[in-house]
């Protein structure tokens, strides 16, 4: 167990220093004087091979790899240029809506998919069934965004439930920013669920017919609990994984949603960077959402560990 | 008249005193769009208290389902459609499990009838320890604390001879070998003393030696504990090694039931009698001058259970069959007191 635990661990020290050599490369690669691009049209050649030396981009590129990974080490992701602050601090400031809109959006898809999933593996062949297959067909054509103005037009602007946008400004109690989450939380969960009640109806069917469910049946228990104790625990393992990749995904990908809604999240940061071209904030944030993937990707190895007697390498 | 009200659910006449189950021309559908496999078609069997009845017969022939069917575990879209399933209940009342409402058969699963599986390596839920498996069919039935379930799990492991039953307890299913695990779906499907245990195929998949240590164990059991057993095979041996009476199936129907003795002695059934011949027997199987003779098998094939002939399912391959076989099912018929046989010309064997 301490060996698979350690096995895990390493697999992600790997990803991660495989990330970041990309990340390094990229920038680097990318057509363009970064400090050029940095100080816009009007910067004098001076200027230009000043902010080179501050960023040390004169040095050979082993050198200023080797000078990266140390940075990194310390955990400083750099300094942005337009915001003209820590990298780090302005992606933790914008780090709360998308992580509560992240867990909300996931707690909603699961909420829908994994009873509904169940439900029609169990009544495979119904009515029900082949209602749930056009549906999530269709909530997984949906681009999240316009789900996303179709919630506001109606809950936020119509009846006028849930605020329409932003996220309740500075001072705003907890309360009141989560309520800002509620809508965009919906439209992301909707959309992700589709995949997600996919898979557990297909890993329901997997275990249904397997030999335990049926001894558990003749050991004269009731349906439910059959299906849950015993079908529900082994189908539930792909479906982990299938949940834990949307979830990462989300944490990437809500970078629509959080425009539809003018959430300050991460998502926004990277945009605007984009825009303004504030390479050390794409950079930051590339790294912070593959270190998201990868940690929560390790979180649902360690779920297996807890469900399945068997996975100990 | 009690004893014919279809869907009555005392049967007080119906079962003589030393009967545990009676099957009366159970049915057995599957159902499939306009096609219908024809299963079960027809079997009448019956298990006597503290016996064995072996039902043999070949893949397909509906052994399975039958068992499935005294269970209702039959998977969609099998159905019982038609017969009784007369059982005696340990308190002495006599139900018919095919028209039994699901919860009175849930009460009935595992309490008074249990069955074991022909895959140890599959039957057992790979997710639960060994112990917990074992203890929660105990707490369904019985309301007892965990403790003492625990201490009943462990009696149960110590009873199919598994040593070291206190750390097999807390074992996963992964951690034990086949044989084992068999031994494991055998405590747990007597853990609650049951009076029936339908055994289905639960030698077939180990290999021999522990099959014999599996079938001896059985059979200690049963002498130990009381209760009966419906044991489905297609292995003729393992009849010879178990059974008190056995049952003959043949596409869907029980084609001949009589004590283990009288079968093997005298086959009156032309099916049977071409199974015992195929058995190979080294002494019999060697000519005078010591070359073997060849295997006798049966010739042609099952018929389909989806399109079984209008008389007797056997008559295309029988050599006794005659025109009034083709066109008229047998009955089932008494060649003695205790001999049945599906066959209209049992006397000429």
């Amino acid at each position: 167990m301490t060996r698979y635990v350690l096995q895990r661990l390493f697999g992600m020290l790997t990803v991660m220093f495989t990330v970041v050599t990309i990340v390094f490369v990229i920038v680097r690669v990318a057509p363009g004087d970064p400090a050029a691009v940095m100080l816009g049209p009007d910067a004098t050649p001076a200027d230009i091979e000043v902010l080179r030396v501050r960023l040390g981009l004169d040095q050979p590129l082993p050198i200023q790899y080797v000078y990266f990974l140390a940075q990194l080490a310390r955990g400083d992701l750099g300094h942005s240029i337009f915001l003209d602050m820590p990298v780090a601090s302005a992606l933790l400031d914008r780090a709360e809506p998308t992580f509560f809109l992240t867990i909300f959006a996931i707690l909603i898809a699961s909420a829908i998919a994994l009873p509904v999933g169940i439900m029609s593996a169990y009544k495979r062949g119904s009515f029900f069934d082949q209602a749930v297959t056009t549906l999530t067909m269709l909530a997984a054509s949906i681009p999240s965004f316009w789900l996303g103005l179709i919630l506001i037009q109606v809950f936020a602007v119509r009846f006028g439930w849930f605020p329409v946008a932003g996220y309740g400004g500075p001072d705003a109690s907890f309360l009141t920013r989560m309520s800002h989450l509620v809508l965009p939380a919906v439209a992301l969960g909707v959309v992700s669920s589709a995949l997600i009640t996919r898979f557990t109806r297909a890993s329901m069917l997997d275990v249904l017919n397997d030999d335990y469910v049926r001894t558990a049946r003749s050991k004269g228990m009731g349906e439910f609990r059959v299906i849950m104790k015993h079908a529900f625990k082994n189908a539930l393992i792909p479906v982990l994984t299938v949940i834990g990749l949307t979830a990462a995904l989300l944490v990437s990908g809500a970078v629509v949603t959080e425009t539809v809604f003018s959430l300050p999240g991460v998502g926004n940061l990277v945009v605007s960077a984009v825009l303004r071209r504030d390479y050390p904030v794409i950079q930051g944030a590339l790294l912070v959402i593959a270190a998201i993937y990868v940690l929560i990707n390790f979180g649902i190895d360690l779920l297996y560990l807890m469900i399945d007697p068997r996975v100990r390498y | 008249m009690a004893m014919s009200t279809p869907n009555a659910d005392n049967h007080p006449d119906a079962l003589a005193d030393d009967i545990v189950l009676r099957a009366e021309d159970l049915r057995t559908h599957f159902i499939m769009g306009t096609r219908t496999a024809k299963s079960v078609d027809g079997v009448t069997l019956t298990v006597r208290r503290g016996q064995t009845l072996a039902v043999v017969g070949e893949s397909g022939s509906g052994k399975s389902v039958t068992s499935l069917s005294i269970m209702r575990l039959l998977s969609h879209p099998g159905r019982i459609v038609g017969g009784r399933l007369l059982y005696r209940m340990r308190d002495g009342g006599v139900v018919d499990l095919a028209t039994l409402s699901d919860k009175r058969m849930r009460a009935i699963r595992g309490k008074e009838i249990a069955m074991i599986f022909q895959e140890p390596m599959t039957s057992l839920n790979p997710l639960y320890t060994v112990g917990d498996q074992i203890m929660e069919m105990i707490r369904l039935h019985e309301p007892i604390s965990r403790h003492e379930a625990r201490i009943r799990a462990r009696r149960m492991l110590e009873l199919v001879e598994i040593p070291a039953p206190d750390k097999r307890l807390d074992q996963y299913p992964h951690e034990m070998s086949g044989g084992m695990r068999q031994r494991v779906m055998i405590a747990l499907a007597l853990a609650c003393n049951p009076a029936l245990l339908i055994a289905d195929e639960p030698t077939t998949a180990l290999d021999v030696t522990i099959q014999a240590q599996i079938l001896d164990l059985m059979r200690r059991l049963q002498r130990e504990i009381g209760m009966s057993i419906l044991f489905v095979t297609h292995n003729l041996g393992v009849v010879a090694e178990i059974a008190h009476e056995v049952a003959v199936m043949y596409a869907g129907r029980v084609v001949e039931q009589a004590p283990v003795h009288d079968l093997f002695a005298r086959p009156r059934h032309p099916y049977t009698k071409g199974l015992l011949a195929c058995i190979p027997d080294a002494k019999r199987d060697r000519a005078e001058d010591g070359t073997r003779k060849m295997l006798n098998p049966i010739p042609g094939s099952v018929p389909s259970v989806l399109a079984l002939p209008a008389g007797c399912a056997y008559a295309p391959r029988c050599p006794l069959a005659e025109a009034h076989c083709e066109s008229v099912p047998p009955d089932l018929l008494n060649a003695s007191p205790e001999h049945l046989t599906r066959c209209w010309r049992h006397e000429l064997l």
